[in-house]
């Protein structure tokens, strides 16, 4: 099949798409006629449908009549549309919370889906938040949903804040900057934050800034170092542990709403999916010395929280470049040399990246072991068996090119004696799926 | 002494990759507070970069410590006195979502 057909194709299903979901939308118009909201001669403050819709969680006496109404009235900003923020807005909305607003600025990625549920194969590439819109509508059109596109800094969260007055806030983010940006607004606007996080098979909650009890400053005055901080990219996550995460998240929202007393503020949930356990500890109380929420709060507006944490507030790789203009080899010319005899590459990855997918005739020495003398030992013998010769080259690969070069200057410093050239490989494996074979796999 | 010592949230990376640990402290004049502990670990269990661990005398930032699952800023931090059995975790903070 040529690329001519499937982008006719994909056109086509675009269109048909969009014709069903005028149709979907005028059969809800119709068949909600006579369903306004407000008193109606049956119940005073909801409407029949509403009634029947949230039957089965206003049964519970912990929520009741009053419980809805106050869902329905509550205004919830929800901070990423991805494996935390996907389960916490579906129960939200689910749940009939009157606006919900979600912020993402990134477009789905093909290895978003195992874990970031409100997304499925025909939304790759789309922005999150249409996405996560389309679907949330369809639960419940009763419900307001506000997709935002942005990216959550000092100046588009203040610019919200000054609009909008929210109930609370779920951080859904990726990253420590937006941790401690959210922070320190919902200080501000004295707004509950509903804090989750998850990486590998490990999960975290609590609850900051809720009735007197402490924000995320309180615990952490400063911020971690960035080589210490994991993202999801790399150390990568097991579907169900931001899911069981972002679930709760929803859950401790609706029980601020409803003014439940077992909120969970002054404690953190931790999470440990690797033997199925539970864990609930205590934490301190809020800090009279804390810099934004303590007596003489030291911090009263918004701050440059990407210089304040010596990191991005994403979770996307930043390139560095600390080799000289001769020290690289572009993804082209390793294309023309790979696989012959005096060709030698070694692929810096991780073991098990390297098992996912590697090029052939490429030896791997994660860059970690680099330090270890049997890893340098087997570079001589690589050196030896290839017949490289004083000047010879060895080319050091990676998934974009960054911890090759490190692992250049690694190899130099450890190993001064060898002749032969150390060159990294530009752009890594990204570029020779780019450049050379789109069919060699992404992540 | 016998105490219960355990990692989580990617700390345990910096000890073997284990997350449990069954501790036997040497026996010593003064009694152990939880800050001689943090340079017992770094000297005994730890296998990889105690910059990552440790800094200026505690734990580095973004790391919790719990004594018997509560806050240490509750038990007077480094200088909590460690009795028999006592359960000490660190839990290094995830980001991911
Ligand atoms: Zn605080």
């Amino acid at each position: 099949m040529s690329e001519s057909d499937i982008n006719k194709l994909l056109t086509d299903i675009s269109n048909l798409r969009e014709q069903l979901k005028e149709k979907e939308n005028n059969l809800v118009k119709l068949m909600s006629n006579g369903c306004e909201n407000g008193s109606n001669k049956y119940c005073a403050n909801l409407n029949p449908e509403d009634i029947t819709r949230y039957s089965r969680q206003m049964l519970v006496p912990e929520v009741g009549i009053d419980g809805q109404e106050a869902i329905n009235n509550a205004k919830v900003l929800v901070v990423g549309a991805g494996g935390l923020g996907c389960p916490a807005s579906v129960y939200l909305a689910s749940a009939g919370i009157g606006e919900l607003a979600i912020i993402d600025y990134d477009e789905v990625e093909l290895s978003n889906l195992h874990r970031q549920i409100l997304h499925n194969e025909n939304d790759v590439n789309k922005a999150k938040v249409d996405s996560a819109f389309e679907k949330l509508q369809s639960i419940n059109r009763r419900i307001k949903i506000v997709p935002l596109k942005l990216h959550a800094d000092s100046t588009t969260i203040k610019e919200l804040f000054k609009n909008n007055t929210y109930d609370v806030v779920i951080d859904g983010s990726d990253n420590v900057a937006t941790r401690y940006l959210l922070n320190d607004v919902c200080v501000f606007n004295k707004v509950p934050l509903v804090s989750g996080s998850a990486l590998q098979l490990e999960g975290q909650l609590t609850v900051y800034n809720y009735q007197g009890g402490p924000c995320y400053r309180c615990l952490f005055p400063v911020p971690p170092p960035p080589e210490t901080v994991t993202s999801c990219g790399d150390g990568g996550v097991v579907g169900p542990v931001p899911g069981v995460i972002g679930v709760l998240e929803a859950l401790e929202a609706i029980k601020i709403i409803i003014k439940s007393p077992g909120v969970l503020s002054g404690r953190l949930l931790l999470f440990d999916g690797s033997i199925t356990k539970f864990r609930d500890v205590k934490l301190r109380t809020r800090n009279s010395k804390c810099a934004v929420c303590g007596e003489e709060p030291t911090i009263t507006d918004l701050i440059d929280y990407e210089q304040f944490c010596g990191a991005a507030a994403h979770d996307k790789v930043i390139n560095i470049d600390i080799l000289d203009s001769t020290d690289h080899i572009n993804v082209k010319e390793l294309s023309t040399k790979i696989g012959k005899n005096n060709c030698l590459v070694i692929d810096v990855r991780p073991s098990l990246q390297f098992q996912m997918c590697r090029l052939p005739n490429t030896h791997n020495i994660p860059l970690t072991d680099l330090k270890k003398p049997e890893s340098l030992d087997k570079i001589r013998n690589l050196i030896n068996e290839h017949n490289l010769g004083e000047n010879g080259e060895v080319y050091l690969l990676c998934r974009r090119g960054n911890d090759s070069q490190r692992a250049v200057t690694e190899i130099k410093r450890n190993m001064p004696d060898v002749t032969v050239k150390f060159l990294n490989v530009k752009d890594g494996l990204h570029g020779y799926a780019m450049e050379i074979d789109k069919s060699f796999p992404v992540f | 002494m016998k105490i219960k010592v355990d990692f989580s949230g990617g700390a345990e990376l910096l000890f073997g990759n284990q997350k449990h640990h069954e501790v036997d402290l040497p026996v010593k004049d003064k009694p152990w507070l939880l800050g001689d502990l943090l340079f017992w670990l770094k000297d005994n269990l730890l296998q990889d970069r105690p910059e990552l661990f440790l800094q200026d005398n505690s734990v580095r930032p973004g790391i919790l410590v719990l004594v018997n699952e509560i806050d240490w800023e509750l038990m007077d931090t480094i200088n909590y006195e460690i009795q028999l059995n006592d359960s000490i975790l660190f839990i290094s903070t995830l980001h991911g979502g």
